[in-house]
């Protein structure tokens, strides 16, 4: 298992992501985003860091991260299985796809399986209304899923 | 030349197994030693037949779908390259039935080019609005669009050329064109498709309302959920740029713009245009009070058009052919056209753009051809999760501003969303309000509180407990949060709430109690 970075090395990798990007009007989320992209969550050495740098108080950084659903806390499993539940997905049947995963998993939202695995989150809109129920696996968008295709993506994320 | 083979990369296609058809369909030709050029086109829209592979063959296009992987090696064998007959044979795109009725103003290319090359762009009609906007005095560009009647396409209605007008007529140092790409309501897609499809003609859309308005900086806020999207906007930002669409005189004019790609972080009330400035500042996306309007003091506090993708797509087709040509299509004071996007439950889904009028019984019915489960259509909810629930009794209501509005509901981005008769509407009207609750900015109290307490109420009232009371007292709610919220997400949560409790009583009585047996 990889080891984790110790915190001196995240704050000054965080502060290279920074540099590169404070000079763009509005840096704060293009930043936050960087940070996530390379570290896998916002860990929160950074936001001191962030703080100092765009001369903004703790507080308001920590408020930023807080307020986006997409910023994490902690780092992810190996895959992340996001989940459409909004309207268009509930008619055709997201909650039994939804349930089927969280008792194959052995998680709930927002909870990583215990081997890393995978985590799953619920997600509001992906835009594939048209081919409900959907998925994005690592990014990877998923269309009309039905019990065979449920099967696989437990298989893909168990592998 | 080379056969050229068109496998969409269409994030819709896609999800339906498009890249391993590609990947198939390369494997395919290399093992024959077949040459052959394979485009990635954007899609269609008619998602039920995606993946859609077409084929140019002399005689023009020759399409088949929906293609799986292991349809390939059949398709190859019955003459593919020059569109041989075959069981998944679609025969010209253009005559299936979902595409021949359209009338395709703002998609026009949408599927049918590589969306990255700015030839094929040009090649069919692409720049010719920008040509035009660059000769022109801004004045008269913002006549034009005013004169078109195009209303903004987010789902306000407002105006375009009238919020292009106040930005022209306010000074400043630096002005701002935002593109809302935020598109965060269930069942709507047409913003992500034209990206992905067409980005040129959203560059296009901006550089113009740059020009008419005198702002030389344009943000294309796209919500991360798309990140095919964003990966096709950026690039097409970059081509632009090189080919001096972009930059400091707009096809060698002295009209200087440009602009950045900016991605959201799930939260959906940045769609809401005062929030997703000051998520673009870098702030939590809390909306503002109005006024002043952000064509007053917008982005970082200066004159700001803020427009949605599809109301900046609209407008390169009516610099090009006019006013006129675009106003003639419509009924009322909704002139174009608009891209229904029919979705959910539904045999036939996908993105169908039609002059506004046609009935919901003729978008359900006709054009989407009922249920995906083939059980009766039991409800619509038009104009995403803020929008009305109609039931069949409302089929006739001609989609069209006014008409919605009149019938207590809203056409919204013109998503649809059909639920079949298995749909519980209480279970629905709650996840409106918990929707509400959890995506609420928290800065005004109807919506913050207001939704939280309505998911309460709508569980006392499955409960079983009092339920004339809760009744009375959620309609009460919903006229507080529709009156009191600051903006359209507490404003608007009433809608689908309401909507289902007055069309669809049944299903607010509670259950009876089993009786234990005996």
């Amino acid at each position: 298992m990889a080891l984790q970075p110790a915190s001196t090395e995240i704050a000054a990798q965080a502060a290279s992501i920074i540099d590169g990007m404070k000079d763009l009007e509005g840096p704060l989320l293009p930043i936050l985003h960087g940070i996530q992209e390379e570290f896998g969550f916002v860990p929160q050495e950074v936001l001191p860091v962030i703080a100092s740098k765009l001369n903004l108080s703790r507080a308001e950084v920590y408020g930023v991260v807080s307020f986006y659903h997409d910023y994490r806390k902690h780092p992810t499993g190996r895959h992340v299985l996001k989940l459409c539940q909004a309207e268009s997905c509930q008619s055709m049947g997201s909650d039994a796809v939804a349930a089927r995963l969280k008792q194959a998993l052995g998680i709930d939202f927002h909870q990583t399986t215990t081997d890393g695995a995978v985590t799953l989150e619920p997600v509001y809109c992906l835009g594939l209304c048209a081919c409900s129920p959907a998925a994005l696996l690592d990014g990877e968008v998923i269309g009309r899923i039905d019990a065979e295709k449920v099967d696989e993506i437990i298989a893909e994320v168990r592998s | 030349m080379k056969p050229r083979i068109y496998i969409p990369g269409d994030s819709g296609a896609l999800a339906l197994g498009a890249e391993k058809v590609a990947k198939a369909i390369a494997a395919e030709l290399a093992e024959r030693g077949i040459e052959a050029k394979i485009v990635r086109n954007g899609s269609r829209g008619a998602y039920f037949l995606e993946p859609m592979v077409e084929v140019e063959t002399e005689s023009g296009r020759v399409a088949y779908g929906p293609v799986k992987s292991s349809d390939v090696k059949s398709l190859i064998d019955s003459g593919l390259l020059t569109g041989g007959s075959h069981r998944l044979s679609l025969g010209d795109p253009e005559a299936i039935p979902f595409i021949a009725r359209q009338t395709r103003l703002t998609f026009a290319r949408c599927g049918i080019i590589d969306p990255l090359s700015l030839e094929a762009y040009e090649h069919h009609g692409g720049l010719a609005g920008l040509r035009k906007a660059v000769a022109m005095t801004p004045a008269d560009v913002v006549a034009q669009v005013t004169e078109s009647g195009l209303r903004g396409r987010g789902g306000a209605g407002f105006p375009t050329g009238i919020k292009w007008k106040t930005v022209l007529d306010t000074n400043a140092d630096r002005k701002y064109i935002v593109c809302n790409a935020d598109e965060g309501d269930s069942g709507t897609f047409a913003d992500r498709m034209i990206m992905e499809g067409d980005p040129f003609v959203l560059i296009e859309g901006m550089t113009i309302a740059g020009i008419a308005t005198g702002a030389t900086k344009g943000f294309i806020y796209i919500r991360s959920e798309y990140p095919h999207a964003v990966a096709v906007m950026r690039k097409a930002v970059e081509i632009a740029r090189k080919a001096g669409v972009l930059g400091i005189h707009v096809l060698g004019s002295p009209n200087t713009f440009d602009m950045e790609v900016r991605v959201g972080a799930g939260a959906y009330v940045c769609g809401e245009e005062t929030a997703l400035l000051d998520s673009l500042e870098g702030k939590r996306g809390m909306v503002r009070a109005k006024p002043p309007l952000p064509a007053h003091k917008g982005l970082f506090g200066k004159p700001t058009v803020i427009n949605n993708v599809i109301s900046l797509a609209s407008v390169p087709i009516i610099m090009d052919k006019g006013a006129a040509h675009y106003k003639d299509f419509g009924m009322g004071r909704s002139r174009g056209t608009i891209p229904l996007q029919i979705a959910g439950n539904i045999r036939y889904g996908g993105l169908f753009e039609t002059a506004f009028g046609l009935t919901l019984g003729e978008i359900i019915d006709d054009i989407g051809g009922g249920s995906a489960t083939g059980r009766p259509v039991k409800a619509v909810q038009v104009g995403g999760p803020l929008g009305a629930y109609f039931p069949r009794d409302l089929f006739d209501t001609p989609f069209d501003y006014e008409a919605f509005a009149a019938k207590d509901g809203l056409i919204g981005h013109a998503g649809i969303v059909v639920f079949d008769d298995s749909a519980d509407m209480l279970k629905m009207a709650r996840f409106a309000m918990e929707f509400c609750a959890v995506e609420s900015c928290g800065k005004c109290t109807p919506c913050r509180i207001g939704s939280t307490r309505g998911v309460e109420t709508l569980d006392r009232l499955s409960a079983g407990i009092e339920p004339q009371k809760q009744v009375a007292l959620i309609t009460d709610l919903c006229n507080t949060m529709k009156f009191g919220s600051l903006c359209a997400l507490g404003g608007f949560t009433p809608y689908p709430v309401m909507s289902a409790l007055t069309h669809f009583p049944e299903d607010f009585k509670p259950a009876p109690v089993a009786e234990a047996a005996e």
